[in-house]
């Protein structure tokens, strides 16, 4: 059976996927329709759990069954529907005609076998090639993609690749076979934005190599404005909108696409609060009429108002070396230096953005600052007093008023905890509260303000998303009053639309409680949208140090200008030039 | 590879010195002497025999002499049968017992990996319910239950099997003994095997197997089993000490001329020398089974031979 239309890969049609659990039967994709045209890229919009994945999943006939059920639809491909294929043909199509790439590269690849031999499976499964015949060929795949010294780097293990890397392994694996459709779900989201744009570039290059039809999946629009021609809009497993990529930037028809577009912090200004999906849109979909001076451009106060406020941490000649040990009496040979002689002072209510790509030492100076990390050389002095001198006593006092939010809200939180006990645990360590009653009042007030219910105290840490977590992890930090806050990556694990949210409520938390914070990320725009100041990392030292301003319009370094540069301008680049 | 060896059988040295210290000194705590026997014997023949085994000096000196004849390979003498070193009756015992505990260990190997991969496949069907039911019955029953109740089936209403002896090592006299000593781990193992393979099948990798379009066999044979058989090594280690002292029991039970055989019956006699032989050998033999445990973990596990060299 032919399809009419001969242009067309991929037709999926009314498709709705349900999955059963104890008590109901929940819809994840609710009848879904777009088209992949050949050779052409499809973007697939949507936040963490609107159907995204599973409508991907579908295609490659990945849904487990049982839970998940295809109560209607059809998947056509080359006009034959998917969902007719027995298993064993379905097993010829995938991996061969159409294979994936998915979102994490560290956990995607198999830990115990070599690269080479992981990519030649599918060459040996799907062409017939014989092991020696499918290990060359790989040579040639890994050269493809990018990988430096590919006789050398075939006969790694994943532990020893970059997490960069690691993707374009994925990515030799899934073009192995010249499949006609790709199917990428969050390809780059776990990828820092400089080897996001590396990463992106070369997909383009590859798909226009072989002529591939694209299903690229993201919760950013801004990583597809330059990659889809057509972007499909998801909202809770439904199509709220699709149309030509520039149709959606230019014209966005349905709310949830206009706050999307919004959300996402710009270099080029910003308004006062991130807009977010909630500024356009009820909870029940219906449209909101946004104020004007909702857009009003936040100013950011200039260099001499900072340096007027009293110093509140100061930062002198921090060394944090972790030897490199070997030889037979484990010596130390060498070391790698996370952090090299840094200096810098952190005013009261500021915010420090310290920005650098994966490996520069950022996180490393936030441990050490709170003395998490013992540091090499170098001391810390908070508001007057060197932290490195403190006895335990005197350190556990001073830690009430220094706190810290990691980046993995799902295991910077004790599954086995409430969020009760989660939040009022270091109030009870730090004398907060007479009695247990009281602290749990303390939390009840502090769940409303980082805009959670307070009744939801009692609940454990899985009943809630991503971005709730994250805002459990800042009621704990804020709980016990402290001056100073370092967020480390605390946004990168979340959605854009859920990222504008939390970074407005760090804002607001700040003007309320006066706080001081390190803010450290490897996204620029963010820090950008959030700092005052902002210092650049690159292999342990801070090569720029300057307003937030200053350091977007005027880069010193070329580093810098890299890092810039790498941003995805989150519209399509034709758009730009008008 | 060699120098990770090294390294670590030197730092067994100090765990056997403690062993033999704490064993040396335990057992002489015990009431009695070797040379007790219901019928007492003239004090001067007593006297004439403690003194030939030195077991006149003052403990502490018995202490260093027996460090310092251990340290040049002698086991001393044994003084119950008084015809053989302990050397001998440990060379004579040894290979008995590591052909059944040898044969136990790897059928409990393989029969609890292949349940438990069978049980995680087919998680939550009738299958997974009863290989985990019967497995936990498994382990809650003690080998010395579990043998006699194989002896009454099999060797006295069946007649298929001896019922004890050791028939110079042929494979009837070893399937009943070899059963009961494995049975709890066949079950233990099976259980662990499931839980790793049930988290290993949810793990990104697998997917992206399924995704390149591998089978459901060829996934699990191919990219789940080396990952999930990890828990399963770091298991041997205890369960080879397990098999070691379990192995005490049913060589009493089926009569098999095994070092656990010489174990007890040394015991019961006060054969100092012999029971410290056998101790310190059995010591050794678990240091060495961890040791070769790691390496199997290495092998398993490349992140692991980073970190070693």
């Amino acid at each position: 059976m032919q399809s009419k239309d001969d242009s067309l890969l991929l037709s999926i049609q009314d498709l709705t996927v349900k999955f059963k659990t104890q008590e109901e039967l929940i819809t994840a994709v609710n009848n879904v329709s777009f088209d992949i045209p050949k050779g052409k890229t499809v973007g697939l919009v949507g936040e963490s759990g609107s159907g995204k994945s599973v409508t991907s999943l579908a295609t490659m006939g990945l849904i487990p069954m049982p839970p998940g059920q295809i109560t209607s639809g059809k998947i056509l491909y080359h006009g034959e529907d998917l969902l007719q294929k027995t298993e064993k043909e379905m097993r010829e199509i995938r991996g061969n005609k159409i294979s994936m790439i998915f979102q994490e590269p560290m956990t995607a690849l198999n830990p115990v076998f070599r690269i080479g031999s992981q990519i030649s499976e599918v060459l040996r499964l799907h062409k017939g090639m014989t092991k020696k015949q499918a290990w060359n060929y790989s040579i040639d795949l890994l050269d493809q993609v990018g990988i430096p010294d590919p006789k050398t780097k075939i006969k790694a293990y994943p532990h020893e690749m970059s997490g960069g890397q690691k993707q374009r392994v994925m990515i030799a694996m899934a073009i192995a076979c010249e499949p006609d459709l790709l199917i990428c779900d969050e390809p780059t989201t776990a990828l820092d934005v400089t080897i996001q744009k590396q990463v992106l570039e070369l997909m383009l290059d590859l798909q226009e190599k072989y002529h591939m039809g694209m299903l690229f999946i993201t919760h950013d629009l801004g990583v597809i404005a330059d990659l889809a021609d057509d972007v499909v809009v998801m909202y809770r497993s439904n199509i709220v909108e699709q149309n030509h990529v520039h149709t959606i930037f230019k014209n966005a028809k349905h709310p949830y696409t206009k706050g999307l577009i919004a959300c996402r912090p710009m270099l080029d200004g910003n308004p006062k609060r991130l807009l977010t999906v909630s500024d356009y849109m009820e909870e029940d979909g219906t449209e909101i009429e946004v104020p004007a001076e909702k857009f009003e451009p936040m100013i950011k106060p200039d260099k001499s108002d900072i340096d007027s406020h009293p110093v509140l941490l100061e930062v002198n000649n921090l060394k944090t070396w972790f030897p490199v040990k070997g030889g037979l009496f484990g010596r130390t040979q060498s070391h790698v230096k996370a952090v090299d002689d840094v200096s810098f002072v952190v005013h009261k209510g500021e915010t420090l953005g310290l920005v650098g790509e994966s490996g520069c030492g950022k996180t490393t100076l936030g441990r050490t600052i709170l003395r998490l990390q013992k540091a090499t050389s170098g001391n810390v002095v908070f508001d007057g007093v060197d932290i490195m001198k403190q006895d335990k006593e005197s350190m556990r006092k001073l830690r009430s008023r220094m706190q810290i939010i990691f980046q993995d809200p799902y295991s910077s939180l004790n599954p086995r905890m409430t969020v009760g006990d989660i939040i009022t645990e270091p109030m009870a360590i730090h004398g907060k509260g007479e009695n247990q009653k009281e602290r749990f009042l303390m939390a009840q007030a502090l769940m409303d303000k980082v805009d959670l219910k307070p009744q939801h105290l009692n609940r454990y840490p899985h009943e809630f998303s991503g971005g709730q977590r994250q805002r459990i992890c800042i009621a704990r930090a804020i709980g016990i009053e402290p001056d100073f806050i370092i967020c480390d990556e605390s946004v990168s694990a979340l959605d854009v639309s859920v990222q504008a949210q939390v970074l407005n409520l760090l804002q607001d938390l700040q003007q309320e409680m006066g706080l001081t914070y390190i803010f450290i990320s490897h996204d620029l725009s963010v820090v950008n949208y959030i700092s005052d100041r902002v210092g650049v990392m690159n292999q342990g030292k801070i090569v720029e140090l300057e307003t937030a301003k200053e350091i977007y319009e005027n880069p010193q370094r070329n580093y810098t200008q890299r890092l810039l540069d790498a941003i995805p301008k989150g519209v399509p680049k034709d758009l730009l030039l008008n | 590879m060699l120098r990770y060896m090294l390294k670590r059988i030197m730092g067994a040295i100090p765990t056997l010195f403690l062993l033999i210290t704490i064993s040396f000194f335990m057992i002489r705590v015990a009431p009695g002497g070797p040379f007790d026997s219901e019928k007492d014997l003239p004090p001067q023949i007593q006297k004439n025999l403690e003194a030939k085994y030195h077991l006149d000096e003052p403990l502490h000196q018995q202490y260093f002499r027996y460090l310092g004849n251990i340290v040049q390979g002698d086991f001393g003498p044994s003084f119950q049968y008084k015809d053989f070193t302990v050397t001998e009756l440990i060379v004579k015992g040894f290979p008995v017992s590591l052909t059944i505990g040898g044969v136990a260990l790897l059928f409990a190997l393989i029969m609890g990996v292949t349940l438990g991969t069978l049980a995680a496949v087919r998680q939550n069907s009738w299958v997974d319910y009863v290989l985990m039911s019967t497995a936990m019955t498994g382990i809650s029953i003690p080998n010395f239950v579990i043998a006699p109740l194989l002896i009454l089936y099999f060797a006295v209403y069946r007649d298929w099997f001896p019922a004890g002896g050791w028939g110079d090592g042929q494979w009837r006299y070893l399937v009943l003994p070899v059963l009961a000593l494995s049975l709890r781990y066949i079950a233990y193992i099976a259980r662990l095997m499931r839980g790793s393979m049930i988290e290993i099948l949810q793990s990104d990798y697998i997917r992206t197997a399924k995704a390149k379009g591998l089978s459901m066999t060829q996934t699990v044979l191919k990219h789940a089993l080396k990952p999930a058989l990890m828990p399963i090594v770091s298991y041997l280690g205890p369960a080879a000490a397990g098999i070691i002292t379990g192995s005490v029991v049913i060589e009493k039970i089926f009569g098999v001329p095994g070092l656990g055989q010489y174990f007890v019956q040394g015991a019961l006699n006060r054969d100092y020398t012999l029971v410290m032989g056998v101790i310190i050998f059995i010591g050794v033999l678990i240091v060495v089974f961890n040791l070769i445990v790691d390496i199997l973990y290495a092998y398993l596990d490349p992140k692991i031979r980073l970190e070693q060299t």
